[in-house]
């Protein structure tokens, strides 16, 4: 159905009617029986990307986050299994750790010290015999969740009916493939992360990763703060070979540096950046080859892509940039920095400068993010206004073309990526 | 290996602990309150003026490192960094700094931790309320500022505020901590 929006229909459509080819509604980012809506048809129904595995590096490392809105915490067992477990007490709900990362053999509740292995088991009750004959110890673990990895990235779900990870990933497992060669030969590590808050919907945060036509313009002020180089390098906007393409399942990557998209293939004709010259020398002198180095500085900016994945995690060039829906126009955002992993004194010269890029941009201080975040505060007030008008995901839908893999493929300021996004919100909508 | 800035300065043994009614720490305070004051009427360029060429402004996310040049952090900004902070704040281009918030700061609660002749390391209590479309946000923070004394003007050499949230989400901000 494809009624077109009017001020008489707008607030009475389904909300799968909301989404058309080339135009959304408003009341998608505003209207708060959708959000509830989305949380048990989209973030309960899906994928949900939780950790890294370079966060759980051991049996009892553990974060503790959210899907959707819901608590888990991700922890590795003895095993070596990573485990996603919903925060709450199978006794009176209470939440049973409130540290965002540590070290433990096993987790307790504060209130009346029902205890649980890393693999959500129920180990011990205090005072057990009011327990007698009233029920099962074995039955009484935490509420665990599906949980799958695919390159390092792991995530978890609520659905045990849904495909396998791998599956959902499809032609992703490619560019998941490619993002992690920024490490130069050594795995990739979270090094730290940035959290920040803006009032708006989760679907703003969404479309912005694939959202190529912003750039120059929101981070003009970015833009005017690095060097000559770095500049050019993101100067897509009238670069041809710079495209979006649609893998399928809500998932596209948005190419704004084609030519690192895939690290391997160096020629050798690309400088490496002057202002990497003395971290040259300094891995130099760690006794590290030309190779290597070059591997290690030509990575600096990270790839050459966002890759953005349905509905919570984007691969984004050098980091990963994580959503947290928490009400229908608040949302929780993440930007994760990540690094080589291996002998400190080859990464960590490399990682400081990592952090430094990182930090230049992204963070509620970075030179990038506030604009951002002034931009999403600016579409979640506009949207109240005209609800009957659309917003609009139609730009290069004419010169959208199959690439020779089968992947719908326009230039990376159109809106491809989004209207990937949005088919697959309409797909999940309509299920029952 | 590192070349982070250290907050927390030595005091030799047997020395006497700092009083605030020391002519050195009111010089300090002064410019401390001259700092909350320039930042508050968004008057970067002096603020920039304020702080030694081999300084840092530290805004970090790790409650508890000194190691800034290892960790990730909000603000790790030498002279170049502020240089083009002040810029970015002041040029027109960013749509944050153009539109920011408005921000009232109290500084107080000072604690003297190391008075010595030409430099003067002081802890200190901030608070910074900004408004902004209808919305108060309460930004608290532990302080620390190191100070250098001279006849020529004093100038900041380190500050370093640890916001009590600064492991969770903050707003996106258009102004200066």
């Amino acid at each position: 159905m494809n009624a077109p929006f009017t001020s008489e229909n707008i607030h009475e459509l389904a909300p799968p009617d909301l989404v058309q080819a080339d135009r959304v509604a408003g009341r998608m980012y505003t209207d708060p029986e959708i959000f509830e809506l989305e949380m048990t048809k989209i973030f309960e129904r899906t994928w949900v990307w939780v950790a890294h595995e370079s966060e759980l590096p051991k049996a009892g490392s553990f974060k503790s986050t959210f899907v959707g809105r819901q608590p888990v915490i991700v922890a590795r067992d003895r095993k070596g299994r990573v485990n996603a477990l919903v925060n709450r007490c199978r006794h009176r709900g209470a939440s049973l750790c409130e540290q965002k990362t540590g070290q433990v053999n096993g987790f307790t509740c504060p209130y009346h010290a029902w205890s649980y292995g890393l693999d959500g088991a129920l180990r011990g009750i205090p005072y057990p015999d009011g327990y007698e004959g009233v029920m099962e110890k074995g039955e009484m673990g935490l509420k665990k969740l599906r949980t799958e990895s695919y390159g390092g990235m792991v995530f978890a779900t609520f659905d045990d009916g849904i495909e396998p990870l791998e599956d959902f990933l499809g032609d992703v497992k490619l560019w998941i493939d490619r993002f992690m060669k920024q490490g130069g030969g050594y795995p990739l590590k979270v090094l730290g992360t940035h959290q920040f808050r803006f009032r708006g919907n989760w679907k703003i945060q969404l479309e912005n990763t694939t959202d190529g036509y912003h750039f120059p313009i929101v981070h003009r002020s970015w833009m005017a703060s690095v060097d000559a180089e770095t500049a050019g390098m993101m100067s897509f906007m009238t670069d041809p070979a710079a495209v979006t393409h649609n893998l399928g399942n809500g998932h596209s990557v948005a190419q704004m540096v084609p030519e690192h998209s895939d690290l391997d293939i160096d020629d050798g004709s690309e400088p490496l950046q002057p202002r990497f010259a003395s971290l040259v020398t300094e891995l130099k002198s760690a006794g590290l080859g030309d190779t290597g180095i070059r591997k290690l500085v030509r990575a600096m900016h990270g790839t050459g892509f966002n890759l953005n994945l349905f509905p919570n995690v984007s691969m984004s060039i050098s980091f990963l940039r994580v959503l947290r829906p928490v009400s229908v126009d608040e949302t929780l955002i993440e930007h994760v920095a990540l690094g080589p992993d291996g002998p400190a004194d080859i990464v960590a010269p490399v990682n400081r400068e990592r952090l430094r890029i990182h930090e230049h941009f992204q963070g509620p201080f970075g030179f990038g993010t506030p604009d951002d975040a002034e931009g999403w505060d600016r579409v979640q007030r506009g949207a109240q206004g005209a609800p009957d008008m659309p917003i609009m995901v139609n730009r290069g839908l004419t010169r959208e073309t199959p690439s020779p893999e089968g992947w719908a493929t326009s230039h990376v300021t159109d809106e491809t990526g989004m209207r990937a996004a949005y088919d697959k919100w309409k797909r999940m909508m309509s299920d029952d | 290996m590192t070349d982070s800035p250290q907050t927390v300065g030595s005091r030799t043994a047997g020395s006497p602990i700092p009083q605030l009614t020391d002519p050195r720490v009111i010089r300090a305070v002064e410019l401390v309150w001259q700092e909350a004051d320039l930042l508050d009427r968004k008057e970067y360029q002096t603020w920039q003026e304020l702080y030694a060429e081999d300084a840092y402004y530290v805004v970090p996310i790790d409650a508890a490192t000194e190691d800034f040049a290892d960790t990730l952090n909000m603000v790790y900004d030498d002279a170049r960094m502020r240089r083009m902070r002040v810029t970015r704040m002041t040029e027109g281009y960013s749509i944050a700094a153009v539109d920011a918030a408005r921000t009232v700061r109290t500084v107080s609660r000072f604690v003297p931790v190391e008075v010595l002749a030409d430099e003067v390391t002081l802890r200190s209590a901030q608070v910074v309320v900004a408004y902004k479309r209808g919305r108060h946000d309460v930004w608290a923070g532990e302080v620390t500022h190191r100070i250098s004394l001279s006849e020529s003007g004093d100038r900041i050499a380190l500050k370093v505020v640890r916001l009590i949230d600064s492991e969770d989400a903050v707003p996106a901000a258009g102004f200066l901590l």
